[in-house]
């Protein structure tokens, strides 16, 4: 969890909620009062406002919770999903891009390779890990890391979270682009299951470049777009004040990706959201990781890179724009 | 209300294809000197003064590269328009009217069949006066038709880049074209055939992180600007100025992501050398074999 806690403005009367449940029971401590009856009535209501809070949530707000710094990271699924995990670094080119997270590891019996992006909890993770933003070398070691699945017949699951990928001199010099296009590539082109799961934030080519899989799966408040709603509206709206609009029109938010055919499945996350309850949405990310992977794993190696293939030459194809709300 | 809060933007004219191509005289934005337009034609546009490269639309940019000018257009599937109903100060399906009529073309992309140097090919050229050249739905289908007519006829596929990324107005639907045409190339690859991607200015953001990138052979037009990021965003990243060069195809060559950088005037006859060499020795490619022997003959 993050060192200072952040609170969204819709979520300030929970919060508010919170605090009165620890003056009074603080109170009781020291007096002795009964305030049993007291906190029985404030937990309900606490529960009731999460509920109203976290009920018809608009895009930007859920762009609020994917942005939420006490939200689980890769490291946090990694921990909680992958037994022995081995990390292994560099992309035998130039550099290890530590915001890159990569290595093998044993998840419910099965040995697989696990790609994904962090992007640190405090001021000095957040450094280390460059917010979360991967340089040409992450995208190349995320490419050596799929050859190593894609020899060994090692699934692998990328857990996609990155506001996009570094904009920067550096990574230009090192060629940006190609990393990314060569990584979209690299996903299209292994014979072995590949699901990525949306955990936050599905920033453009940073995260396609790991998201071009078999399975698509999004948590309920996670969102994936072509461009920041700040930045669609500082290019679209001159201001970057109408992120708000941006959000809206941009669909990025679950709901509308399932709608529109670009995902597979929305991850459910407890009510008021995956920071509420780390354990929670480790269970439910588990069971729908596992059941696509058991699907998968039915299929030939052939069949798995033509299903993918497939998938991505169909999408956009099948659209219900009924459903659509303009 | 004052002079300041009253204060009326002026309305700039976006300068479509047909303004150029009517008008008379041209301004070169590298060196400002007056060109007669009739003169530019005969260089394909390129600055007789400084030897800027102007920005070359989608027909002449054909008629360039193929033989004799001569090619044949192919219809490309009209994918549904506006998927995402996108609206911001303008709706998406007015500002597309207003490019249409601006430029002639449906989208942002044209493919054409013909031959180069003698070798029969199909290229899917992109046009920066529509959109910006943006990648969405319909510049997808443009990438993978052609690469669908590439492999069943057994021909080489050219793609010359110049745009300036994604789509914004599909949203995540252009983003997936990424996937999209890297699929669609990679198909070509796979088949034995070679996939040559040529990038002007400017080639970057979602174009060129995806096929634009994936070439067996890159060739870059002189000076053009490539990358991924713009340069605007990196320096609002980085809160420096750009070193002088930083993103042009000679930045790019010196650190090893194109091959070969080019004067517009040597692009077409590059592009033939290049595609004889790559299909002389395969199977694939008999016929044109033949038509050139016949031509050097």
């Amino acid at each position: 969890m993050s060192e200072t806690k952040t609170v969204l403005d819709f979520e300030k009367k929970i919060i508010e909620i919170e605090e009165r449940i620890k003056t009074v029971s603080a109170l009781a401590k020291d007096s002795d009062v009964n305030i049993d009856k007291e906190l029985n009535r404030l937990q309900l209501k606490l529960e009731k406002q999460i509920k109203m809070s976290y009920t018809n949530l608009s895009p930007w707000q859920r762009v609020q919770i994917a942005r939420h710094p006490g939200r689980p990271q890769c490291l946090d699924y990694v921990k909680a999903l992958i037994e022995d995990f081995v990390p292994l670094c560099g992309d035998r080119v130039f550099a290890d891009d530590p915001t890159m997270i990569g290595g093998i590891g044993r998840y419910h019996g099965i040995s697989v390779v696990v790609i994904g992006q962090e992007k640190g909890t405090d001021l000095e993770t957040r450094v280390k890990y460059n917010f979360g933003m991967a340089k040409p070398e992450g995208y190349r070691k995320a490419q050596r890391l799929m050859d190593l699945a894609d020899k060994f017949n090692m699934p692998v699951i990328c857990f996609v979270d990155t506001d996009g990928a570094y904009p920067g001199i550096e990574s230009e010099a090192r060629g940006q682009a190609e990393a990314i296009a060569s990584s979209i590539q690299k996903c299209l082109q292994i014979h072995v299951p590949l699901i990525s799961v949306v955990i936050g934030m599905g920033g453009s080519g940073g995260a396609i470049a790991i998201a071009t899989a078999n399975r698509i799966l999004m948590l309920e408040n996670s969102i994936y777009s072509v461009i920041s709603p700040e930045g669609c509206a500082s290019i679209l709206w001159r201001s970057a004040d109408k992120a708000k609009d941006a959000a809206e029109a941009l669909k990025l938010t679950a709901q509308d990706l399932k709608t529109l055919g670009v995902i597979d499945e929305i991850v459910t996350e407890p009510i008021g959201g995956a920071h509420r309850d780390t354990m929670a949405t480790m269970e439910k990310v588990d069971e729908a990781i596992y059941r696509h992977l058991q699907e998968l794993m039915q299929l030939g190696r052939d069949e798995l890179k033509k299903q993918r293939n497939e998938k991505i030459y169909e999408m956009g194809h099948h659209i219900n724009f009924e459903e659509i709300k303009g | 209300m004052n002079w300041l809060s009253d204060f009326v933007r002026p309305k700039i004219k976006k300068t479509a294809q047909k303004e150029i191509a009517d008008d008379l005289w041209l301004k070169c934005p590298h060196c400002g000197k007056l060109l007669f337009t009739k003169e530019l034609k005969k260089t394909w546009y390129v600055c007789p003064e400084c030897d800027h490269h102007l920005r070359l639309y989608l027909n002449k940019r054909l008629k360039m590269l193929f033989d004799n000018g001569v090619y044949t257009e192919v219809a490309l599937p009209q994918p549904p328009e506006d998927p995402l109903k996108f609206k911001d100060s303008k709706r998406y399906t007015d500002r597309l009217k207003a490019y249409r009529k601006a430029t002639g073309n449906e989208d942002a992309i044209k493919v054409a069949k013909g031959t180069v140097g003698g070798v029969k090919c199909v290229i899917a050229a992109l046009d920066f006066s529509f959109m910006g050249g943006s990648m969405g739905m319909a510049v997808g289908e443009g990438i993978v038709k052609a690469a669908e007519i590439a492999v069943k006829s057994k021909i080489p596929l050219i793609t010359v880049s110049n745009s300036g990324g994604a789509r914004m107005q599909e949203g995540i639907l252009s983003l997936m074209q990424m996937a999209r045409t890297a699929s669609a190339v990679n198909y070509v690859k796979e088949n034995g055939l070679p996939f040559i991607s040529i990038m002007t200015d400017p080639t970057t953001g979602g174009v060129s992180a995806s096929f634009a990138m994936l070439g067996d052979i890159h060739i870059a037009e002189k000076g053009c600007l490539i990358g991924f990021a713009g340069p605007r965003v990196i320096e609002q990243t980085i809160r420096e100025k750009l070193p002088d060069g930083f993103q042009r195809a000679e930045y790019l060559r010196e650190h090893g992501m194109v091959d070969i950088v080019v004067h517009r005037s040597e692009m077409k006859n590059k592009l033939a050398m290049i595609l004889n060499l790559l299909m002389s020795n395969t199977d694939n490619n008999s016929e044109s074999k033949a038509t050139k022997t016949k031509k050097q003959a």
